[in-house]
C-alpha cells in the first residue's frame, strides 16, 4: 500500500510540474531557428563553439522583440530547407535569398538585407568576370551563386563546395581562379588574415538580391510577426547598431 | 549379366516430402517478406505518383554522366589497386623483416582509417603544400580533384587487395607448395601454376565485395567537387528539392551491385565447375 501511495504521489507531482511548464511556454513563445554555421561573418560558429554573426544578432534581436525564447539549431546547407519542412525548426535565419525555386518550397518574410554576387581571385590574378570562359570557378552547392554560374558561365569550369569555407580553401592554394558568392561574405572574407591573397574582381554580377526568413508554407502568422519584429529593429536603432558592428555599409539597401 | 541385374532392381518411390507445417519461425518469415514487399510497393507507388517528366528530362543527362564517371573511378582505381597490391601482398609474406613491416604498416594505415579521411588528407592535406607540389611538378596532378581521388582511391583499395590476395595465396595448402617443388618446378611457375589457379577461386568473392564497396564508398567524392553519381545527385536536389532524387541515386546504385553479383556469380559457377558433383 505504502508503494503504491508513493507512485500516485510521483504520478500527480509530475503532473503538476508538466501543467506548470506548458503555462510558462504560453508566456513566451518557443521557436527553434536554423542557421548554417559556416558562413562567416553571417552565421559561424567560433572558437568556442558558439555561434556568431549578423545572421545570430539579427535573430536575437527579433526573437527579443517577438518576446519568444528562440534556440539555434545548425543544419547543413544542402538540407536546410527539407529540415525546415521536416519541423526540425521553425525558421531559417542563414542569409538565404529569395528565389523561385526556393519560393516553391517555404514562405519568406520581408527581406532583412539586400545581396549582390560578386567575384573574388588572387591580386595577382588578371581574372575578368566577363572573360571567364574556361575558368574554374568555386561556389557553394546549392547557392545562387551555383544557379548563377550554370546559368551564365556554361563554357566555366564549376567547383561546388558543401560550404563557403571549402571553396575559399581552394582559392586560396589554386585550385579556382575565383569564387562567385554573396558580396556580405565575400567583404567579410577578404577582410580576415586568410583571405589577405584576394580581392574583388569586376563589379557585382547580380545586384537584384533580397535575403529573408523562411518559414514553412502556410505559417503566414509567424512571417507577420517576424515582419512586424523586422520593422521595429529598423525603427528603434538595433538593425543600425548591429549593422555597424560588422559593416562599415549600410547592408539593408533602398 | 550386370545388365540384367540392373533392370531388375525393383522400383524404389521416395518417400512423400514431409508437408510443410506453419511453425513459429515460417510465420515470423513470412510476415517479413510481405513488410519486404509492401515497402517495395510502396516505393513503386511513389515513384509512379510522384512521376516529373519534367525532372527526368532536365536531370537524366547529369545522372548519366555522373554514372559514367563513377564507373571510370571505380574501374580505373581498381585497376591501378590490383596492380599495386601485387608487391604489397609479396612485401605482406616476406621473410624480410624490412619489407614485411612496411607492407604491414602500410596495410595498417589504409585499413584503419575512413576513406573519407583519406580523400580530404589528398585533396585538402596535399593542397596546402601547394609550392612544394609546384617545384617538383606534380601540381597539375593534384589541382585536378578527380586526380586525387582516384589517387586516395587506388591507395586503399590496394590495401584491401593485398590482404585478399595474401590470405587467399596462403588458404593454398603447404603440401601444394612441397609436391610442386617435388615435381622439381620453380617458385615462379608453383605459384603460377599450382598455387594462384587455387587461390584466385578462394579471392573471387572478397574481391566482388571489395568491389561492391569501392563502388559504394565512391560516393564520397561528391564533396570534394566531382561530379559523379553522387555529386550529380546532390546538385538535382539542391536546386529540386525533391527527395526521389536521392531514390533515383539509390536505385542506380542498387542496379549497379545487382549486376555486379550476377557476374561474380556467374564467373564463380565457371571455375568451380571441376569441384562440382
Amino acid at each position: 500500500m505504502g508503494i503504491s501511495r508513493r507512485i500516485v504521489l510521483a504520478l500527480s507531482a509530475t503532473a503538476l510540474a508538466m501543467s506548470m511548464g506548458a503555462a510558462s511556454a504560453q508566456d513566451a513563445t518557443k521557436l527553434k531557428i536554423g542557421t548554417e554555421g559556416a558562413y562567416p561573418p553571417f552565421n559561424n560558429l567560433n572558437a568556442s563553439g558558439e555561434l556568431e554573426g549578423f545572421d545570430i544578432d539579427i535573430a536575437k534581436a527579433l526573437c527579443e522583440e517577438m518576446n519568444a525564447e528562440c534556440e539555434f539549431v545548425t543544419q547543413e546547407w544542402d538540407g536546410i530547407i527539407p529540415a525546415l519542412q521536416a519541423g526540425k525548426f521553425d525558421a531559417i535565419i542563414a542569409s538565404m535569398s529569395i528565389t523561385e525555386e526556393r519560393a516553391q518550397q517555404v514562405d519568406f518574410t520581408d527581406p532583412y538585407y539586400t545581396n549582390s554576387l560578386t567575384f573574388i581571385a588572387p591580386k595577382e590574378s588578371d581574372f575578368d568576370p566577363s572573360a571567364a570562359d574556361g575558368k574554374v570557378i568555386g561556389v557553394q552547392q546549392g547557392t545562387i551563386a551555383a544557379a548563377f554560374v550554370e546559368e551564365n558561365y556554361p563554357n566555366a569550369d564549376l567547383n561546388a563546395y558543401p560550404s563557403q569555407l571549402e571553396a575559399w580553401a581552394d582559392l586560396s592554394n589554386g585550385r579556382v581562379d575565383a569564387v562567385l558568392a554573396d558580396f556580405g561574405v565575400q567583404y567579410g572574407w577578404v577582410q580576415s588574415d586568410d583571405g589577405q591573397c584576394c580581392e574583388f574582381k569586376g563589379d557585382p554580377v547580380d545586384s537584384n538580391d533580397r535575403i529573408a526568413i523562411a518559414v514553412r508554407k502556410g505559417e503566414t502568422e509567424l512571417a507577420e510577426k517576424f515582419n512586424t519584429a523586422i520593422a521595429a529593429i529598423r525603427e528603434n536603432g538595433k538593425y543600425a547598431e548591429i549593422n555597424k558592428k560588422y559593416f562599415p555599409f549600410d547592408i539593408f539597401g533602398e | 549379366m550386370t545388365a540384367e541385374n540392373l533392370t531388375t532392381v525393383p522400383h524404389v518411390d521416395r518417400p512423400p516430402p514431409l508437408p510443410a507445417r506453419w511453425t513459429q519461425a515460417r510465420i515470423l518469415g513470412t510476415t517479413l517478406l510481405c513488410l519486404w514487399a509492401a515497402a517495395g510497393l510502396g516505393l513503386i507507388y511513389f515513384l509512379v505518383r510522384s512521376w516529373n517528366p519534367d525532372l527526368l528530362h532536365r536531370y537524366a543527362p547529369n545522372y548519366l554522366s555522373g554514372l559514367w564517371v563513377t564507373i571510370q573511378l571505380v574501374v580505373i582505381s581498381i585497376i591501378i589497386g590490383a596492380l599495386l597490391s601485387i608487391p604489397i601482398a609479396c612485401g605482406r609474406m616476406s621473410k624480410n623483416r624490412i619489407w614485411s613491416g612496411l607492407a604491414y604498416g602500410y596495410v595498417y594505415f589504409f585499413r584503419g582509417t575512413p576513406l573519407l579521411a583519406q580523400t580530404f588528407l589528398v585533396y585538402y592535406g596535399l593542397g596546402s603544400f601547394r609550392h612544394q607540389l609546384d617545384a617538383i611538378g606534380l601540381w597539375t596532378f593534384f589541382r585536378d580533384a578527380w586526380y586525387c581521388a582516384l589517387f586516395a582511391f587506388s591507395l586503399n583499395t590496394a590495401a584491401y587487395q593485398a590482404e585478399i590476395l595474401r590470405g587467399a595465396i596462403e588458404s593454398v595448402g603447404k603440401g601444394q607448395w612441397e609436391a610442386a617443388k617435388a615435381l622439381g618446378l620453380s617458385r615462379i611457375q608453383a605459384l603460377r601454376k599450382i598455387i594462384l589457379p587455387q587461390a584466385l577461386i578462394v579471392a573471387l568473392r572478397p574481391y566482388g565485395n571489395e568491389i561492391i564497396l569501392m563502388i559504394k564508398g565512391s560516393a564520397i567524392v561528391a564533396i570534394i567537387t566531382v561530379y559523379d553519381l553522387m555529386g550529380e545527385t546532390r546538385r538535382a536536389y539542391s536546386r529540386t528539392f525533391d527527395f526521389q532524387t536521392y531514390i533515383w541515386a539509390a536505385i542506380i546504385y542498387l542496379a549497379i551491385v545487382e549486376a555486379l553479383r550476377n557476374i561474380v556469380d556467374w564467373i564463380e559457377r565457371r571455375i568451380t565447375r571441376h569441384l562440382q558433383r
